[in-house]
């Protein structure tokens, strides 16, 4: 974590297309580091060993994603951002990830339900990509779609173990969906922002994506013996840099050390 | 994230790697080749970055003693990727090579399917089974069974999806009792 993370810049054309296109690639890049940071919480506290590590290896996935996106937005950007900048040196209302993945941990299967819904949509996300104008984002695309794919297996597994396990196992999985499933709606809501992902051909059929996410995430909820939540009309406002009270607590903790002892060398 | 810090000195020693002083370099590309064959990977010391597949290209221009080398990282997030470019630095300039470049690059993204033979081999010594050879496949990845490295038993079970690096995870051997990692297809 020395040198930036996407030195691959260099060799590549970054013309951005549209006044969007860094605002775009900062909402993947902060999806992928609060999650991380919320994962990352759960190390020495797992419920067995096995989970432990299985949840610090996913958030360290996540952050590698979110190097590569800063280093990519910064370098769209052109005013000499890193990653770092992006990461210890922005306020909350800067941030631009969905409410969702900044919602506090509860218990595992609701960190588990959770990280399963962002990661399966991130799956979606990442397969637009590969018909992206932007290559140097096609190619984060290419390389993040792996690693999520197991992502998504292991937790959803969790899911339909949780989900179909225990009676206590089963009530507290359906109180989580009850309680997150409204905040999924922020993902597909295409606002300014997204529409111009669209339409630039950063993220072609961005639209189309809402459709297969509940078609799969209803697939595994329901082997999971768990019942969906009917839609509401709640929109969560992060991307908006409208954040829930749960944000500032995450970005005091993860920015205190930059913060502190700014310019600080290991 | 980033310090800009380079790592300790003895980060290879403390990671079991031996520190060795290369042979010069004869300016051809075939002695950066010889030279990259020769650096292991920090966390599985047993195998060499190119027989990793890490190293994708090596360029020389033997008039200036410069040369250029292509890294691509194999997780995106591996902690181990800025370790190996400065592993790479530290023997090709200390082999004699006066102007470098080490690109790090990941488009096409790693696969574990580009381990040569050679690698495959130092993993199973190593006691880590090499990854199943179908990685564009993940259920059918998934499904696969991995062998034994000790007993070469197939009746072996998953433990932990996830190890101790990005890149395995821990199983079990039911014929011999042993647990093993394994390296997974990606």
């Amino acid at each position: 974590m020395n040198t930036p993370a996407a030195t691959h810049e260099s060799t590549i054309d970054l013309k951005p297309l549209g006044p969007q296109h860094a605002a775009w690639v900062l909402r993947l890049a902060d999806g992928s580091l609060v999650l991380s940071q919320r994962l990352s919480e759960w190390c020495g506290h797992g419920p067995v060993l096995e989970e432990d590590i299985a949840f610090t290896n996913i958030a360290l996935d996540l952050l590698g994603q979110a190097r590569l996106l800063y280093s990519h937005a910064g370098a769209l950007e052109g005013q000499g951002r890193d990653e770092d900048a992006f990461a210890y040196w922005r306020d909350e209302s800067e941030f631009r990830n969905p409410t969702l993945v900044e919602l506090p941990n509860g218990d595992f299967g609701q960190s588990v339900l959770r990280a399963w819904a962002y990661v399966s949509w991130q799956c979606l996300v990442w397969g637009t990509l590969a018909k992206s104008r932007d290559t140097a984002l096609a190619a984060i695309g290419a390389k993040s779609v792996k690693e999520s794919r197991y992502h998504q297996e292991h937790l959803g597994n969790w899911v339909v173990r949780l989900g179909d396990g225990t009676e206590e196992s089963h009530r507290r999985m359906q109180t989580a969906l009850d309680y997150l499933w409204p905040y999924t709606s922020e993902l597909f809501h295409l606002d300014a922002v997204e529409t111009a992902a669209m339409d630039t051909g950063l993220a072609p059929g961005l639209d189309r994506i809402a459709e297969i996410w509940t078609a799969n995430t209803n697939a595994t909820l329901h082997s999971a013996t768990l019942t969906v939540p009917a839609p509401t009309p709640f929109l969560a406002t992060g991307r908006q840099g409208r954040h829930s009270e749960a944000m500032g607590y995450l970005l005091s903790e993860m920015q205190a050390l930059a913060r502190a002892h700014p310019g600080a060398r290991w | 994230m980033s310090t800009g810090a380079p790592l300790p000195q003895d980060f290879f020693a403390a990671f079991g790697a031996i520190e060795q002083v290369p042979a010069p370099w004869d300016g051809s590309e075939e002695g950066l080749w010889t030279l990259l064959q020769a650096i292991p990977d920090p966390e599985i010391p047993a195998v060499s970055l190119v027989d990793l597949g890490i190293v994708r290209e090596a360029h020389s221009e033997p008039a200036t003693r410069s040369a250029a080398v292509v890294i691509t990282p194999t997780y995106a997030g591996c902690p181990a990727t800025e370790a190996i470019r400065q592993e790479i630095v530290r023997v090709l300039k200390a082999a004699g090579v006066a102007d470098l470049r080490v690109e790090l690059r990941i488009a096409p993204a790693w696969t574990t399917d580009w381990i040569t033979a050679a690698g495959r081999e130092a993993l199973q010594r190593f006691g880590i089974t090499p990854p199943c050879t179908i990685a564009g496949n993940l259920p059918r990845a998934l499904q696969f069974r991995p062998a034994c490295p000790r007993c070469g038993s197939h009746r072996t079970e998953q433990i932990s999806a996830f190890g101790a690096t990005p890149c395995k995870a821990l199983h079990r051997c039911q014929h011999c009792r042993e647990p093993f990692d394994y390296f997974k297809p990606l």
